[in-house]
């Protein structure tokens, strides 16, 4: 699958009356985020600690995760190193197997969407259960989330309502919010009562500690895993961080950047297996320590996956998470795509105006649209946009770097422009003018102007 | 005080109007300004492209050109943040490009920050709107994003309230991107499209009969949408309503 960004936004903007509610429901977001955020005054001190604390940890990650292991060993709690998602799935499989689980109850994880666990386990005869409420939804429906913390806001609840008569048998017709979520509700409840296991991810590894934080909104995941005996926790390893004493940095900004809310509903630290039970925690590479050598784009591992980015983006609100077509979208998902495969996603970097708001956001300071910025140079460098397009760019620098050819350019556009017919100018290949009327020209160019005396001139 | 005039190279062509205007409103303040005649372009539209590295040429000359004077004014937000944040690259520890590079203003922010207006002696009967440009504000902080949890300012606004009986209208998202993007209106045209149309009715919605701002090109753009679809409502630059133009 190639990325072609401009591609599926046409087809996300074509359904007028979708687009906006879709723009509607992530900028309400995007507001519940500002209104909370300036309730503390320290808000962009925070960010500057998160940022800080971000980047000594990633300067010394190797330090760090050593510490981890060693603590988390002393609790108890089994560490497996992955170097990629094959790995990673591979050890997450034969933990499982060697409990003898055969259904499993997940709470939500990028890193095993990145990785594709569900599809492999699935192959291996697991059965996998998302019990992320959003999560759940774009399972039954075969999608991939569209959104880091809001997975089905692509959907409306007719969506939901229909995917959930075909699957949970609920009343169909009935779009009723609440009767859906007890539906839900009591299906997973099921799922819970019978697993064998349950995967979470991690939100934030405590080097210090040994433990880990995983934030949800709606406690599936201490119900994933308090429930069964074996709890597989799997994490990249950028989600270290130092102290106990760095954690308030992060709780404070992640609930409030990426939803408004003051906290998550459940912040659960795991420091150990259930009584009886066993805790295993898989740390993944997976294309992530190229970052640390990259002085461009290091701080993309920063990321805490709240999400305020895609909110905030004028792009991904009128496109959707789909069209971006990688595990993350938006501003930081484009980043972090076009440095691992540049040549599958080269359009990502693009679809960006480059208004900064992304960076603003951000609770951790990533300087995402410098990074997009960065990108399209390297895409150049590399060879890898279009070469129609850069010939283009290439021309047009030699022109300008020519004043008097460029003048003389200006002036024939001018004199030219206006005699052509309408069907001349507006062409198919004039991309411009398909919803846009073209400027009109003037008679003369300032220069021409100011050449002639700008005080006499009127 | 010698200001140096840089016009950015679309509005030389197409909008000598808004140029002309912003030579008039610096001169009736009594500043001493000149146009060099071998300016061209910022390079911006290249750079944001993906083709920095083919502007070194053009980035010279625009240091060569500008690097004499006091100031450089320039009135697009967008060409000003390309030469002081993506120049760099090409001149390590120069200080010909050092001294550009602080030296030079949007229009309004030297209006503003450096000459400290305090008045205009011009009234604009009408209902506007601002457009604050994302370049111009989010990198020249011409105005505090809605992000930021800072003290909030803006200085477009403060301008615009010297002006006598303008009235400016509140917009439900007052720093929402028009979907401009230099080349993404074209490579993302369905998008662009989606942003500048929702960015124009956010105006509509809020009663302005003009749309304003400190870029002519997001102008431009929804300039375009605006004649195609025969909206009830004008673009015009910030400087034509400072230097007293009417509509
Ligand atoms: S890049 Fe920043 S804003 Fe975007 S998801 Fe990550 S932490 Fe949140």
């Amino acid at each position: 699958m190639s990325s072609k960004h401009p591609l599926n936004a046409k087809a996300f903007v074509a359904n007028d009356e979708r687009m906006h509610w879709h723009d509607k429901a992530l900028w309400f977001v995007r507001e519940k985020r500002d209104i909370t955020s300036k309730t503390i005054p320290e808000w962009e001190q925070l960010r500057e600690y998160a940022n800080s604390i971000k980047t000594h940890t990633m300067a010394n990650l190797d330090k760090y995760l050593v510490e981890f292991e060693k603590n988390a060993q002393a609790r108890g709690i089994e560490v497996h190193w992955a170097k990629d998602a094959k790995e990673h799935n591979e050890i997450v499989y034969n933990i499982l197997k060697e409990n003898n689980a055969k259904k499993i109850v997940k709470s939500k994880s990028m890193l095993t969407e990145e990785c594709h666990l569900n599809p492999y386990l699935i192959e291996k005869g697991i059965e996998v259960v998302d019990t992320d409420l959003g999560e759940r939804i774009v399972q039954l429906r075969n999608e991939p989330p569209s959104h880091v913390v809001l997975p089905a806001i692509h959907l409306k609840k007719q969506d939901v309502s229909d995917t959930f008569h075909e699957h949970l048998g609920t009343q169909e017709g009935n779009y009723d919010p609440t009767y859906l979520t007890r539906a839900a509700r009591a299906s997973l409840r099921e799922n819970f009562l019978n697993a064998d296991a349950g995967i979470t991810g991690v939100n934030f590894a405590i080097a210090n500690t040994g433990g880990f934080v995983v934030c949800t909104n709606e406690g599936n995941a201490d119900m994933g895993a308090n429930t069964p005996k074996l709890h597989i926790a799997c994490m990249g390893i950028e989600k270290i961080i130092p102290r106990l004493e760095d954690l308030s940095v992060f709780t404070r900004l992640l609930a409030r950047s990426a939803t408004g809310q003051a906290v998550t509903a459940y912040t659960s630290h795991f420091h150990g297996p259930v009584v009886g039970g066993k805790m295993h925690i898989v740390i993944v590479d997976n294309l992530r320590s190229p970052f640390l050598k990259s002085e461009k784009y290091q701080k993309a591992l920063n990321c805490i996956r709240c999400g305020a980015c895609m909110n905030t983006c004028p792009i991904f609100r009128r496109s959707g998470g789909h069209s971006y077509e990688y595990v993350i979208p938006g501003p930081i998902g484009s980043s972090l795509a076009t440095f691992r495969d540049p040549k599958k996603h080269k359009t990502l970097s693009f679809a960006c105006t480059l208004c900064g708001s992304c960076s603003n956001v951000c609770p951790v300071k990533i300087d995402l649209d410098a990074q997009l910025y960065n990108h399209r140079q390297d895409l150049t460098q590399q060879g890898i946009i279009d070469s129609k397009k850069k010939f283009m760019l290439k021309s047009a620098s030699w022109l300008m770097s020519h004043p008097t050819l460029f003048d003389l350019a200006g002036k024939v556009a001018r004199k030219v422009v206006p005699l052509l017919p309408k069907s001349m100018l507006y062409t198919k290949s004039n991309v411009w003018g398909k919803n846009r009327d073209l400027p009109q020209m003037p008679k003369n160019s300032f220069k021409e102007l100011y050449k002639k005396g700008i005080e006499d001139d009127k | 005080m010698k200001i140096g005039l840089f016009i950015p190279c679309f509005m030389n062509e197409l909008y000598p109007d808004v140029c002309v205007a912003t030579y008039k409103l610096l001169k009736n303040l009594n500043i001493d300004i000149d146009y060099p005649m071998s300016q061209t372009c910022c390079g911006q539209p290249m750079a944001n492209s993906g083709c920095s590295k083919d502007i070194e040429t053009l980035a010279k000359q625009f240091v060569e050109t500008f690097k004499d004077y006091d100031y450089i004014v320039a009135p697009s937000g967008s060409c000003v943040a390309m030469v002081k944040d993506h120049y760099g690259v090409f001149f390590k520890d120069d200080a010909d490009y050092n001294k550009v590079k602080t030296s030079i203003y949007e229009v309004c922010e030297f209006l503003h920050d450096v000459i400290k207006i305090d008045k205009f002696d011009v009234s604009f009967p009408h209902k506007v709107g601002l457009h604050n440009s994302c370049h111009g504000h989010r990198m020249l902080k011409l105005a505090t994003p809605s992000e930021l949890n800072i003290p909030y300012d803006s200085k477009l606004k403060n301008l615009l309230s010297l002006v006598k009986d303008i009235e400016l209208v509140t917009l439900q998202r007052e720093d929402e991107c028009c979907g401009f993007g230099g080349t993404f209106s074209v490579t993302e045209e369905d998008i662009s499209i989606a942003m500048g149309k929702d960015r124009i009715k956010d105006h509509l919605d809020s009663h302005a009969q003009i749309i304003t701002g400190a870029d002519m090109s997001c102008l431009m753009h929804m300039d375009g949408i605006i004649n195609r679809n025969n909206e009830n409502i004008k673009v015009m630059h910030i400087v034509e309503i400072l230097a007293g133009v009417e509509k």
